[in-house]
């Protein structure tokens, strides 16, 4: 992994490479998992890196496509996961774009099953993939015209109280309050 | 609306041309009717106990409590015994069991099978994501109350309920039947209005007829 880190370096300007640790040995020296990897890529290198990765490096296989919001940081990260069935090797390479204007290139041509990944960003991120098949019709929500339910700005708890009635009589406690009161009754 | 079910004019393959117009073609719009009891209060009996005889569960499971009624075919806990029965589809059966969360989504198919299903019709709420929400309380995407948008006859509290409660469930819903009071289809009927307006709060994405018949 760390020669095609290598290799990879000399033919695109790259973050530091991230290896998975292993969570048994994970203190250890030279434990690292060897077979994933993390790797940042900027949005406008990622096609040729994907495309790098699959011709010549043989990773042919996309495992997924998916989104993290980091609310507070102001921007989606993207992460392509690819693997290399022969090798067995994973790396996940991970692109951040901006929140406002969340537009990323479309790799649908790279993999044909990238576009149901798209499709499903779009909606639950809002996060847009122009050119890509289908790419505004619905996938999973029916006539949603809310904020996309998977940013962290929208509000799932304030949305169900305004939109399905509440069965009055529903009380929640405190786990951990409710286990005292249950274990000890002085107060502990 | 759906491009399938828009007023449109088709060429036939004798070049006849005709207009198709899905929503009125294919469906009865015509409101649901309230059903008047038998002539004779015995003879209402008699019905009352022939139809909690012969329930026709439709098989079809909205959320995680379909998992129960597995065991319940089969022979360790066997419904069967008890002339509880599984149908395929909602013109041969008149009991939903709406099996734990229900999303919005599948509410709408919900709605569409329990219209089609024929009077006298039952439901049963199972666990208790169809009493209150249960652990989908602040989800975006799953009702909290079931009696909302159907007429429920009985809840079986849970999460999930064993196989065994669902048998002590169609016990109680035999019980209700024999006394008359499994008036669900007349309730949905009599506050036809009130059940639409639920509903289509909800189901942002309305694309079929008022009723479903």
């Amino acid at each position: 992994m760390k020669a095609l880190f290598k290799r990879l370096q000399q033919c695109f300007p790259l973050s530091e490479i991230t290896e998975q640790l292993n969570p048994q040995k994970g203190s250890q020296k030279n434990s690292q998992n060897s077979d994933l990897a993390f790797i940042t890529v900027a949005s406008d290198q990622l096609r040729l890196v994907l495309t790098h990765l699959r011709d010549v490096e043989g990773f042919t296989h996309l495992v997924l496509l998916t989104a993290v919001d980091w609310l507070e940081e102001d921007q989606f990260q993207l992460t392509y996961l690819i693997c290399n069935r022969s090798k067995k090797w994973d790396i996940g390479l991970r692109v951040f774009i901006s929140r406002e204007a969340a537009t990323m290139e479309s790799t649908h041509d790279l993999w044909a099953g990238i576009a149901t990944y798209q499709r499903e960003l779009f909606e639950m991120f809002g996060i847009d993939f122009p050119g890509s098949p289908r790419i505004d019709e619905e996938f999973i929500l029916e006539g949603w015209k809310d904020l996309p339910p998977y940013r962290r700005d929208f509000d799932t708890l304030e949305y169900s109280q305004r939109t399905y009635k509440d069965r009055p009589g529903r009380e929640t406690k405190d786990p951990a309050e409710h286990m005292k009161q249950q274990l000890y009754k002085d107060g502990g | 609306m759906k491009k399938e079910l828009e007023k449109r004019v088709i060429k036939g393959p004798d070049g006849f041309e005709f207009e198709v117009e899905p929503l009125k073609d294919y469906y009865c719009d015509a409101p649901p009717t309230v059903q008047t009891g038998a002539y004779n209060e015995i003879v209402e009996k008699i019905f009352n106990w022939a139809r909690s005889e012969s329930i026709w569960i439709l098989g079809f499971g909205t959320g995680c409590g379909a998992i129960e009624m597995r065991p319940l075919m089969t022979p360790r806990f066997d419904a069967y015994r008890f002339g509880v029965q599984w149908r395929a589809t909602p013109r041969q059966s008149n009991l939903f069991i709406i099996s734990g969360y229900l999303s919005v989504k599948t509410l709408k198919r919900v709605v569409r099978a329990y219209e089609q299903m024929p009077s006298p019709k039952y439901v049963i709420g199972l666990g208790s994501c169809t009493i209150n929400g249960g652990m989908y309380w602040d989800s975006y995407n799953t009702i909290k109350r079931l009696d909302e948008y159907l007429p429920v006859d009985l809840y079986i509290a849970g999460c999930m309920p064993r196989p065994e409660a669902l048998l002590q469930g169609f016990k109680d819903l035999k019980g209700i039947i024999r006394e008359g009071k499994a008036e669900g289809a007349n309730l949905y009927a009599e506050n036809f209005e009130w059940y639409k307006a639920n509903q289509k709060k909800v189901i942002l994405d309305w694309d079929m007829p008022e009723y479903n018949w």
